[in-house]
């Protein structure tokens, strides 16, 4: 038999479809409880690929014979090896094209929604990493709300779509993966924008994002108007996308709401988290349909791929807009926080400006699920 | 530190360095140490996950140079 590469793509498709896979992971056993391919509809097994060195004999009976088979590692070497050994032994099998780094980079575009005047909001779901980002396109025209590091993903898009980006904004200063932010905007000549509160520390220059800011996309006005929502961090801006959507970075998740602790101000910052989700978002229209900046958990994905509800929904559900008491909300958000993601400090001293490590470096820090929220 | 064999991975790519370094640690005895070099990120993580699956043990490594240098004593 002989061996498969699947893409990234190829592998997307089977998570929104909720497809049947099995997945022998044959990273070691850390990194696998860390971190791994989701799928609901996914069966696994790690074991690791220097077990299998001599022979995968030994876990022939624990492969299934009626189901398709990936064989995922770290960068593919791995599991190409691997891979290799189980066609010997008869068994149709795939591996996963790039690894993990690559599964971690794939973007997968879902249309949102039409806009008013030809406009379209189009969402950007990081599968392998569970981050948002958006582009709204009108008019020849495109901003990219918190771009991640794969810049030629949006120029690809833009292109196909015959539009240029001139916008590009984050809704604060991200800790958990690279922006991409301000390399798309010196690759397209837009202006990049980030709330000054998040940027006092960085050495680059900047179009600075405050409270009340109206920017358009293209001559038929889609409005992106900027809500300064502090809590995740203390610059955290919201943006209301042509008066329909509210694109609320990582203050508020579907089913989650954002960590104040990432830049070491957790007790600085609960209050202002408060004040967002239990004031500032109040006084919105529960119309807006809510665009986080993350999703965590596989259930926040819709059928359709996109992650995205209604406010009035998740004033009603999300259990982080629900604790009356504040003394418990400061509790749930200051203590048994998650993990930190992996290499935070190092990725927002990136986003600063003040490191520039290389590309294979970037991957690297990136690696792992991005951990902003608390549930 | 005395090293009975140095093994040079350097410029190869998982899984190489761990594949090299299970033929390579057959040639020494046990309580012998075993320096591996390698280039490869991700050599750390699975040198110190094979070393402690494999009864062996991962007795020092020096990551500040590009090149990653690990010693591994050989067990039982």
């Amino acid at each position: 038999m002989a061996l498969h590469a699947m893409k990234p793509s190829e592998l997307a498709k089977k998570v929104v479809n909720k497809e049947d896979l099995f997945i022998l992971d044959v990273r070691n056993e850390d990194a696998f409880e860390d971190w791994k391919v989701e799928g609901e509809n996914f069966e696994y097994k790690n074991v690791p690929y220097f077990d299998l060195i001599d022979g995968v004999e030994d876990i022939m009976d624990d492969l299934p014979k009626d189901k398709e088979i990936l064989v995922v590692c770290a960068k593919e070497g791995s599991s190409i090896m691997v891979g290799d050994m189980l066609s010997d032994e008869g068994l149709e099998v795939s591996y996963l094209e790039g690894g993990m780094k690559a599964w971690s980079e794939h973007l997968e575009p879902v249309k949102i929604s039409d806009l008013n005047n030809g406009g379209e909001l189009y969402q950007f779901v990081r599968l392998g990493k569970g981050c948002l980002s958006y582009m709204v396109l009108s008019g020849g025209e495109a901003a990219v709300i918190d771009a991640n590091r794969m810049t030629n993903i949006y120029t690809d898009f833009a292109k196909e779509k015959g539009v240029t980006i001139n916008h590009t904004m984050d809704t604060h200063l991200h800790a958990d993966h690279i922006s991409g932010g301000r390399a798309l905007a010196e690759e397209t000549g837009g202006s990049y924008w980030l709330p000054p509160k998040d940027a006092t520390e960085v050495t680059f220059d900047y179009q600075a994002l405050e409270d009340g800011n109206t920017i358009k996309i293209g001559d038929t006005n889609i409005d992106i108007q900027a809500l300064y929502s502090p809590g995740h961090t203390i610059g955290s801006t919201s943006f209301v996308v042509d008066e329909q959507y509210l694109m609320t970075g990582d203050i508020l998740f579907i089913d989650s709401i954002g960590r104040p602790d990432l830049a070491g101000k957790a007790d600085d910052w609960v209050g202002d988290l408060r004040t967002t989700l239990y004031e500032r978002y109040q006084n919105l229209s529960e119309e807006l349909i809510v665009l986080p900046a993350h999703y965590m958990i596989l259930d926040e994905l819709n059928g359709d791929g996109s992650v995205q509800e209604k406010l009035s929904v998740l004033y009603a559900q999300n259990h982080g807009l629900n604790i009356e008491d504040e003394d418990e909300f400061r509790r749930t958000v200051t203590e048994n926080l998650p993990p930190q993601p992996n290499a935070y400090q190092e990725i927002r001293e990136t986003n600063m400006g003040q490191i520039t490590p290389d590309s294979e470096k970037k991957r690297e820090m990136e690696i792992g699920p991005n951990r902003c929220a608390v549930r | 530190m005395n090293v009975a064999k140095t093994l040079d991975a350097t410029g190869l790519a998982c899984p190489m360095p761990i594949v090299k370094t299970k033929k390579a640690i057959k040639d020494i005895e046990t309580g012998e140490v075993l320096e591996v070099q390698a280039t490869d990120q991700g050599a750390k993580s699975d040198l110190t996950a094979w070393t402690k699956s494999s009864g062996h043990e991962l007795i020092d490594t020096d990551e500040s140079s590009d090149v990653l240098k690990f010693w591994i004593k050989k067990g039982e």
